[in-house]
């Protein structure tokens, strides 16, 4: 089975401006893709492209193993669904009528529109208006859209911007269930925190160039950031410097009983044994980077960056 | 089909529901009446007199206010869809630009033709009903005309409107647009073709006059409505150089829909290269 999207050495310009250079990604059935990037690093343009609403200037999309702008587009549409960045929708409509409008745009029956609406909470707003929902009832009604079709591939661009913390958890649970019934999704964001434990890998993006793409272990290890170790407990004499720094620990702050230490991933187990053998030792955790700092990292290690 | 039909559709519902439809229908009835009324009182005269005072005052009624309904009606269509993010949506569904564009122009000029029937027709029963002077049978075929050129004229303006939420990239920029392509087509126009022939001291010959008339589709409907009537001398202003003999009927109504063709496709080409 082909992958689900492929694309390859893709570049688009607009009007003599490079909007996304050289890229190439593979990405497989069954994932859950996150693009990251600052506004304007090239996300909507990938998912345009991957839409086929936009043409590529150089290289070859396929999705699904088509070319999203060949004769198998029509088909191809039907297997996919698409949440826009921030979409209005039709105020003056109902949310169920907004929703049967795009149902019957791909041909798809009344008993999945009240199905989707039931499954998205929606079921007892369905006929006000949806100029009377908040934001997280729009993006219900957005993301129920998307699944019209039960579609093989997700599209979703910047899908928790807005949404307060349940109704994002409530979304990356749906997010979850969904890649266990084999649907391939890729999620576009800038907002970082929350991500992590929900995409297979990530590509970063920056100024239209790939910086980084892979898991998130592949990119921590790529980047050799360090690692900070959490450590409390009471140490009566006080804690000597002099003693860390013949380890080799240059970075650590000291305060009271708690100890900071800044370390190389491969040193991790060697100082953890040499703490753990320290019996005033309380606590201690160690937290690999995160992936904010890991998109820190990445996208300021272009030359043009603007971070 | 069943593309189109579905944006139409919703494109109607959306009209009905945000109380287009009733309002235009309203303020074409009440401005008809209206007109129709007081339209002889420069012969010193009030209520339904003549049909030919009426049709007249009708129809220049419909000249200002036709256009500018529909370009308030459509001005948004496609810009106003781009900046909700429902635009890039739509494109990523099983249908193609054309389609899209057909089915919005569709709702649109079916809402625009229910409210214009309606408003004009219920306008023209009240007439009936007050005024025993005049043959039922040759106002409603006065009135049916009127009504039909009425809706084409609209259609006109919906073409253009889309013409211009196309072009431009805010919706705000259409707004604008639109109101000065009202104010180019109903009035300076005219005014520009007058000082032409002025000025021009007849150099620009009679008989070319009459065409270049129909560069402008509210000076088609008027040939089309206005011609025809003595009474009209005092108010068709330019149409009354060219003769009713010139064009008949049904070339006018060919013009028209001409105008309403280019408009649209010229919007389609323009939508479509937008999007690649």
């Amino acid at each position: 089975m082909s992958a689900c999207i492929e694309l390859s050495q893709v570049g688009k310009t607009y009007a003599g401006v490079t909007a996304l250079d050289e890229l190439s990604l593979t990405i497989e059935r069954g994932e859950i893709v996150g693009l990251l990037g600052h506004n304007g690093a090239g996300k909507t343009t990938t998912i345009k492209l991957i839409l086929g609403v936009i043409a590529a200037t150089r290289g070859s999309v396929t999705v699904l193993g088509y070319s999203p702008r060949g004769k198998q587009s029509k088909s191809l549409r039907l297997q996919w669904g698409y949440l826009p960045e921030s979409v209005g929708f039709y105020e003056q409509l109902t949310g169920r009528e907004v929703l049967e409008y795009f149902a019957r745009l791909k041909r798809i029956d009344r008993i999945r529109t009240r199905q989707l609406l039931e499954q998205f909470n929606l079921s007892h707003a369905a006929d006000r208006r949806v100029k009377t929902y908040s934001k997280g009832m729009r993006q219900r009604l957005g993301l129920a859209q998307a699944l019209l079709s039960s579609p093989k591939l997700l599209l979703l661009d910047e899908p928790t911007v807005g949404l307060d913390p349940i109704a994002t958890r409530d979304f990356f649970l749906t997010l979850d269930e969904l890649r266990q019934q084999g649907t391939t999704i890729m999620l576009s964001s800038h907002v970082l925190p929350g991500i992590e434990q929900h995409v297979d890998r990530v590509a970063i993006l920056d100024s239209g160039t790939l910086r980084a793409w892979g898991t998130l272990d592949e990119l921590r290890q790529e980047a050799a950031l360090p690692l900070t170790i959490r450590a409390r407990g009471h140490w009566p004499d006080g804690f000597d410097p002099d003693h860390l720094s013949r380890t080799g620990i240059r970075s650590y702050q000291y305060s009271d009983n708690h100890l900071n230490l800044t370390i190389e991933r491969e040193r991790k187990l060697e100082i953890m044994r040499q703490l753990l053998a320290n019996p005033g030792l309380e606590d201690i955790d160690v937290q690999a980077p995160s992936l904010e700092t890991l998109y820190t990292y990445y996208s300021n290690s272009g030359n043009n960056s603007h971070a | 089909m069943h593309e189109i039909l579905t944006v139409a559709r919703k494109e109607f519902r959306d009209s009905l529901r945000n109380r287009w439809i009733l309002a235009i229908t309203l303020v074409l009835t009440l401005f008809a009446l209206g007109l129709a009324y007081f339209g002889a009182a420069t012969a010193g005269q009030v209520g339904f007199v003549s049909l030919d005072t009426t049709i007249v005052s009708l129809a220049s009624l419909a000249i200002y206010i036709i256009p500018l309904i529909a370009l308030l009606l459509a001005y948004h269509s496609v810009v106003g869809e781009e900046e909700q993010g429902t635009l890039l949506l739509l494109l990523s569904y099983p249908l193609t630009h054309l389609q899209l564009l057909s089915g919005k122009f569709l709702g649109h000029a079916a809402a625009l033709a229910i409210s214009t029937i309606a408003g004009f027709g219920l306008a023209g029963l009240v007439i009936t009903a007050l005024s025993g002077d005049f043959s039922v049978a040759a106002l409603w075929s006065s009135l049916g005309w009127f009504i039909f050129t009425s809706v084409l004229l609209g259609w006109v303006f919906i073409a253009i409107a889309y013409l211009i939420s196309t072009a431009v990239s805010e919706k705000s920029r259409a707004a604008g647009l639109a109101l000065i392509v009202w104010f180019l087509f109903v009035l300076v126009f005219d005014l520009g073709l007058l000082g032409l022939l002025v000025a021009s001291d007849g150099a620009v010959s009679s008989e070319l006059f009459p065409y270049l008339l129909l560069l402008n589709p509210t000076d088609v409907f008027r040939l089309a409505n206005l011609a025809g009537f003595e009474a009209t001398q005092a108010y068709s202003g330019l149409v009354s150089i060219a003769s009713a003999q010139l064009f008949r009927p049904g070339v006018l109504v060919a013009i028209l829909l001409l105008w309403v063709a280019v408009p649209f496709s010229l919007s389609a080409w323009l939508f479509h290269k937008r999007i690649s």
